[in-house]
């Protein structure tokens, strides 16, 4: 891989400086109560990893920081500014849908089953957002999605469409589409979870380089060894509210709490 | 191992499966040529039945020609296209509104396309055709001034040509809605949520996104409807506009030649619906192209006679 900053990561601010504030989030479908109040913290640079069973609240949970869903009730904080709110005073004020993609520029996702534009090449896909939302002139955006794509080990893919790449292909494409937004953060849904095994690897090797080079990461995986050699932050979820938190070695290497011991011992069996 | 191999090599050379390689005999597909024999007997048949027919074949190139066979086939076209794009505009909205997160629009739309689709388009024509009938003068004053931006009698304004054009064209916005409405929700949830995902405003997300990747679904089937708005235009016919059907019975009214002008008249909506026929081709091969760019590719009019072979298709509110 080569040595091109990711620019975006970490940028002019200390790292440890609070960048992700969730508090007292709350989400149902119907009768079903999917986040039951969850309180999360992500420090710049930091990789948060959310472990727990399915429909334990991580993917909502996740699609709420950038108000793919919204919460009903609770806040989100992203750099200071409430996501799908605007702070006046001492109120929120909900957002047009307009006025939330502009927030969502700012934050990128990875998606687990890649979602890339099949009408659009790999170099248009990685450029679209740059071109279309931010308005780069199109000759800058090609040259640092080209840059992006070699990054990820893509260099000469760039004029191949979506459906000719293996899964783990398209997920690097994904990966570097979200980065050409120079994002200040960046969400992983289970992104090796649709990945034949062989492919994997692939994809966690950019995500270990990323998180090396500083890049703020909130990642649902099921990869418990990724959590534990890559994550600075692990919080177990079950049944909508946050079990167990702290460090990889803490609550992969040490649980306390009865379920998180269930969990792991599932999952590693 | 060294067992089998060794049985192998000393096995009979007669046993089955070994030996030369034998000629094969293909199976004989019969049926095809009796099939072939068949259609050659019905249409020799048909052809001397039609040579003995009290008909003069020779007018028809002249009729083809005719001004007002002429006049015909461009009002056809013209209604046509202009019918139809306005149906393509029209039926976008209400499926906008028909998805749409608001209640009200979502209902208004729903009624739209049951009235518009419901009532027969002869009927839709006529009444369009006949409204001087309750409204002598269409009127739209200028608020607050003595000036009218629109003053005009009904019959001034609401000529054949504009009965057919929202008789026809508003029935169709309502199949147009369901289609265009069918493309939308065909495309992947996921795309929508990438797009947002990239910050995209609704507005791109739909043009950029949803909309290109719908227009694989909607094009067929738009392309069928256009090719019953050709054919739907000699509805037009009853309200005394010359489209091509009307045009044939002035004329045969003088010559009396009533078989050779309709036939004239065929041959034209032949050759209308086949020119429709290569630009849905293109269409479509445009937007499957960045999706499969190694899609078949046959030559243009592999494709049209491919379509002319396939049965009209009717419609049961037509």
């Amino acid at each position: 891989m080569s040595a091109v900053a990711i620019e975006g990561a970490g940028e002019g601010a200390a790292q440890g400086e609070v960048l992700v504030r969730a508090r007292g989030l709350r989400k149902q479908y119907g009768s079903l109560e999917v986040l039951r109040g969850v309180d999360l913290t992500v420090r710049r640079g930091q990789v948060v990893v959310l472990l727990g069973a399915s429909g334990a609240g991580k993917s909502t949970l996740l699609r709420c920081v950038n108000h793919l869903e919204a919460a009903d009730g609770g806040e989100i904080w992203v750099d200071g500014v409430p996501i799908g709110f605007r702070h006046d005073g001492d109120r929120l004020h909900e957002l047009r849908e307009k006025d939330v993609a502009r927030q969502r520029a700012e934050i990128g996702m990875v998606f687990q089953r890649f979602n890339l534009f099949p009408h659009r090449t790999v170099l248009a896909n990685v450029t679209e957002g740059p071109v279309q939302v931010r308005g780069v002139p199109r000759r800058e955006a090609e040259a640092y999605a080209r840059e992006l794509l070699e990054r990820v080990g893509l260099g000469d893919k760039v004029d191949t469409y979506p459906d000719r790449l293996s899964g783990g292909q398209q997920q690097r494409v994904a990966i570097a589409r979200a980065l050409a937004m120079r994002p200040k953060l960046l969400l992983f849904d289970e992104p090796t979870s649709a990945l034949d095994p062989e492919l994997v690897g692939e994809v966690l090797a950019v995500m270990t380089e990323l998180a090396r080079e500083g890049m703020t990461m909130i990642v649902v995986t099921h990869e418990i060894s990724f959590a534990r050699e890559v994550a600075d932050h692990v919080v177990f979820m079950a049944g909508g509210v946050v079990v167990e938190e702290g460090p990889p070695e803490q609550v992969i290497g040490a649980p306390q709490h009865e379920r998180t011991r269930a969990f792991l011992a599932r999952v590693t069996a | 191992m060294a067992d089998r191999a060794g049985a192998a090599l000393t096995r009979p050379v007669d046993a089955p499966g070994d030996g030369e390689l034998l000629p094969q005999v293909r199976i004989r597909h019969w049926g095809r040529v009796v099939a072939g024999l068949a259609v050659l007997a019905v249409l020799g048949l048909l052809f001397q039945a039609i040579s003995r027919g009290d008909i003069d074949y020779a007018s028809i190139p002249a009729l083809l020609t005719q001004d007002v066979i002429l006049e015909g086939l461009v009002d056809t076209i013209v209604l046509a296209v202009v019918a139809q794009a306005g149906a393509i505009v029209i039926g976008t909205v209400v499926a906008l509104m028909r998805t749409s997160a608001n209640p009200v629009l979502r209902w208004v739309s729903w009624a739209y396309i049951w009235v518009f689709r419901g009532l027969p388009v002869l009927l839709q024509i006529l009444l369009w055709y006949n409204i001087a009938l309750v409204f002598p003068a269409f009127s739209i004053p200028i608020p607050f001034t003595d000036a009218y931006l629109l003053d005009q009698p009904a019959n001034v304004i609401m000529t054949g040509f504009l009965a057919a054009l929202l008789g026809l064209g508003l029935n169709e916005s309502a199949y147009m809605a369901e289609i265009v409405r069918a493309g939308l929700t065909s495309v992947d949830r996921g795309q929508t949520e990438a797009a947002k995902s990239i910050g995209m405003s609704p507005a791109k997300v739909l043009s950029r996104v949803v909309l290109p990747q719908a227009m694989r679904v909607i094009i067929p089937p738009t392309g069928n409807d256009f090719i019953n708005m050709l054919k739907g235009t000699s509805i037009a016919s009853v309200i005394g506009f010359t489209e091509l059907i009307h045009a044939a019975n002035a004329l045969s009214s003088r010559s009396l030649a009533v078989m050779e002008t309709l036939l004239a008249v065929a041959v034209w909506y032949m050759v209308v619906v086949s020119v429709a026929n290569v630009g849905q081709y293109y269409l479509e091969r445009h937007y499957n192209a960045s999706i499969r760019p190694t899609g078949t590719r046959g030559s243009v009019w592999a494709k049209v006679g491919g379509s002319l072979r396939t049965p009209p298709f009717m419609r049961s509110s037509r």
